[in-house]
């Protein structure tokens, strides 16, 4: 009689809902949240109300407002005429240019060194090693250095450039590359690119349904590289070479016309390309390794050739263990963009601080920028987290 | 880089939390602490530089030195914060230097929406252009520079007067920015751009620190009007009013010949004028006023001396940039240095 008293009273609700685990799992993670609530309306009232008596403007309204102060590096038309808005916009489209040609060409060098890593030639092998050691133990910011005052700085004055092939020029100013001016039905060669593509996609898949259902194989790669080439050549007799070059020559200051790649841009792109592949080769490698040797022997067993093998069996396994720390390389670089304001690259951060500057208005500045570089980021991660979905393993 | 980024980064971030003490009395946080807090330029000779003893030295810096003489009768009781045209601004707003003789331009946008107050003018100055003769032998006037690539720095007044002046004059530029004084010297230095603008009393002084100043030509257009002064919070008027009249005792001195030379005797002089500036006047208190003591002055010119003598020694005659005063004589010689009477 006595035990069953005791059991009854244990499962009364009304003695023991503080002890109940769920309940006070509840009730801290209303605590919490309550509390980081305050503290948030707490830092931006204290704000609100510190710039208001220092006298400080504060809002978004001076992006509406005339810069009044020239970029460097224009992607899309801006004067000094132009609103605050449009310079950062200018800002930000400099670093997407930045990291995008260098998450390109950090992909292909450090593909190419990751598997220099593991050729069977003693001389590449060691080359790739010395790389990879050299550029991943040096701070970014001094690689970007060693392009800017170590290579780019000492070139010639303009007066003094010197001649590359095919009309371009090297000089401290930066490389001058002849520009292409497209006459009249130019659109036309671009129409048959366009074709060309679609026909590639189309040729890829029936040679595939093909090969499925009949065994036999198609020389996809080269037909594709004869449309490709083809077509658009094509368009270009019919339409009677409309092509002439802007070759740059030299003014009272410096070359005049043609097409000019800053030094800034060019040491930055180099300096991340150069640092981020040395990272990438070694993903690579480790992606390459981490395949069983086992289907290498299952694939040779099959009667696969080398080539085959590694493009069929071993790159498809290795793209799974490789794509998810590529993602990470590629925000590294993405945010590794903003050591330009080291050498003057007018980024994000950099027309961002001088806004700030010319405005005041420091946290609204800070803001920005955040959310840029964060939009940035998810964009990618967004974008990888898909391609890697689409090469992960797809069972049958 | 690094750091100087996260001081602006941190400085912003002071500015959302801690802004509050720093609007209490300037001048009772620094007698507290002992010293003033100036913030100065990364390195501009003649103005805020360190000098061959590591001391920093110049025009500005003795502002500075000024008014730590008239508080606790010691030129060595300020300390100095070195800041980029960028953080600047955000230093002096979330009180991380108390004041800012930092051959800042007084314009009415940092006066009223940055939240500073402006009224001494240590320098008139004004934008002008440099050139490498020896490489430009046929450039003499800046009207000649249309396609040029132009060093400049980042977030300045100098940047926003360039870019008018050649809108206005239909030329063409191609601007190189940098953030830093230094960065932007290197640059011009070894050629990335043709030209050089800044304030012209800044070109001199850079002149001097390039390989071969001797090749290097100041244009003699002035494209603009450049007031440098020191700068302070707006909200804290007994601070505004001893760092402004710090200057303008300097210049009254001067128009008194009153000089650190001949300080001690000129206490005893009889000229009125010189009674109330060195606070011999009887029942006189013109310094406790202001917060300071009767004998302010006579503890300024007795540390860094009148403005003519700062002048000299700094940027003038006794300097290696030998820049005449210019627009910055007394008044009674033609210049605009004026101080409001004292009395």
């Amino acid at each position: 009689m006595a035990s069953t008293d005791i059991s009854g009273d244990r499962g009364s609700a009304s003695a023991s809902w503080f002890y109940d685990p769920k309940v006070r799992g509840i009730v801290y993670q209303v605590l919490v949240f309550a509390g980081l609530v305050a503290l948030v309306w707490w830092i931006t009232s204290n704000t609100i109300e510190n710039l208001h008596r220092a006298n400080i403007a504060s809002g978004y309204d001076f992006l509406n407002s005339r810069a009044g102060f020239d970029i460097g590096q224009t992607p899309v038309d801006y004067t000094s005429d132009s609103t605050y808005g449009r310079a950062f916009i200018i800002g930000m489209i400099n670093t997407v240019i930045v990291a995008f040609a260098g998450v390109l060409t950090a992909t292909i060098v450090g593909f190419l060194v990751g598997l220099g890593r593991l050729s069977h030639n003693w001389l590449i092998r060691k080359i790739c090693m010395v790389y990879v050691e050299i550029f991943r133990n040096i701070p970014p910011l001094l690689v970007i250095f060693f392009w800017y005052f170590g290579v780019l700085s000492v070139l010639p004055q303009p007066r003094d450039s010197v001649d590359l092939p095919l009309g371009a020029f090297l000089n401290n100013r930066g490389i001058f590359l002849p520009r292409a001016v497209w006459g009249e039905g130019a659109g036309l060669i671009a129409i048959a690119i366009l074709v060309a593509i679609v026909a590639i996609f189309l040729v890829r898949r029936w040679a595939w349904q093909r090969q499925m259902a009949t065994g036999q194989p198609f020389p996809v790669l080269w037909t594709s590289v004869g449309l490709l080439i083809g077509l658009p050549l094509l368009a270009f007799i019919v339409t009677g070479f409309p092509l002439t070059w802007d070759i740059p020559e030299l003014g009272r200051f410096n070359l005049r016309g043609g097409l000019q790649v800053k030094p800034e841009f060019l040491s930055l792109y180099l300096a991340l390309s150069f640092y981020t592949a040395a990272f990438i080769a070694e993903i690579v490698r480790a992606g390459i390794l981490g395949v069983a040797k086992g289907q290498t022997e299952a694939s040779y067993a099959l009667g696969l050739r080398p080539g085959q093998t590694s493009r069929l069996v071993i790159v498809p396994q290795a793209m799974r263990i490789v794509i998810p720390p590529l993602t990470s390389q590629y925000l590294n670089l993405t945010k590794n963009s903003s050591l330009a304001i080291a050498i003057g690259y007018p980024d994000l951060v950099a027309v961002g601080g001088t806004v700030l500057n010319q405005t005041g208005q420091a946290i609204e500045v800070v803001v920005i920028w955040m959310v840029v570089y964060l939009g940035l980021s998810l964009g990618t991660s967004l974008f990888m987290n898909w391609f890697n979905a689409k090469m992960a393993l797809v069972e049958r | 880089m690094k750091k100087q980024i996260l001081t602006g980064v941190f400085g912003a971030a002071m500015l959302t939390v801690a802004a509050s003490a720093a609007s209490a009395a300037t001048l009772d946080d620094v007698k507290a602490k002992g010293f003033v807090q100036c913030g100065v330029s990364t390195g501009l000779a003649g103005f805020s530089a360190p000098n061959d003893k590591g001391e920093w030295s110049g025009l500005d810096v003795d502002l500075c030195r000024a008014v730590a003489s008239a508080i606790f009768d010691d030129p060595n009781a300020a300390k100095f914060s070195p800041l980029s045209a960028k953080e600047r601004f955000t230093a002096l707003q979330s009180g991380e230097v108390d004041m800012l003789p930092r051959n800042t331009t007084w314009t009415i946008s940092r006066d009223t929406a940055l939240g500073l107050n402006f009224r001494a003018v240590n320098y008139y100055d004004g934008q002008g252009f440099m050139i490498n003769k020896k490489n430009l032998p046929d450039i003499t006037s800046a009207l000649q520079l249309s396609g040029a690539a132009v060093c400049v720095q980042a977030g300045t007044t100098t940047e926003l007067n360039l870019a008018d002046y050649f809108k206005a004059n239909n030329m063409q530029y191609n601007p190189v920015v940098f953030e830093k004084l230094e960065e932007v010297n290197a640059a011009y230095d070894s050629g990335r751009c043709d030209v050089y603008t800044t304030d012209q009393s800044g070109l001199y002084g850079i002149r001097l620190t390039l390989k071969n100043p001797d090749d290097h030509m100041v244009l003699p257009e002035i494209i603009s009007k450049e007031p440098l002064g020191p700068a302070v919070r707006q909200g804290d008027d007994q601070w505004f009013d001893i760092v402004s009249w710090t200057h303008f005792a300097m210049v009254a001195a001067e128009e008194l010949g009153v000089t650190s030379a001949n300080v001690e005797e000129m206490k005893s002089s009889a000229n009125p004028d010189i009674k109330r500036l060195l606070g011999t006047e009887e029942g006189g208190k013109l310094g406790e006023n202001l917060g300071l003591t009767n004998d302010w002055v006579v503890r300024i010119i007795k540390h860094v001396g009148n403005y003519g003598e700062a002048f000299e020694r700094n940027v003038g005659s006794g300097s290696n940039l030998k820049i005449s005063r210019g627009l910055n004589a007394l008044w009674t010689k033609g210049g605009l240095q004026y101080a409001p009477p004292i009395r």
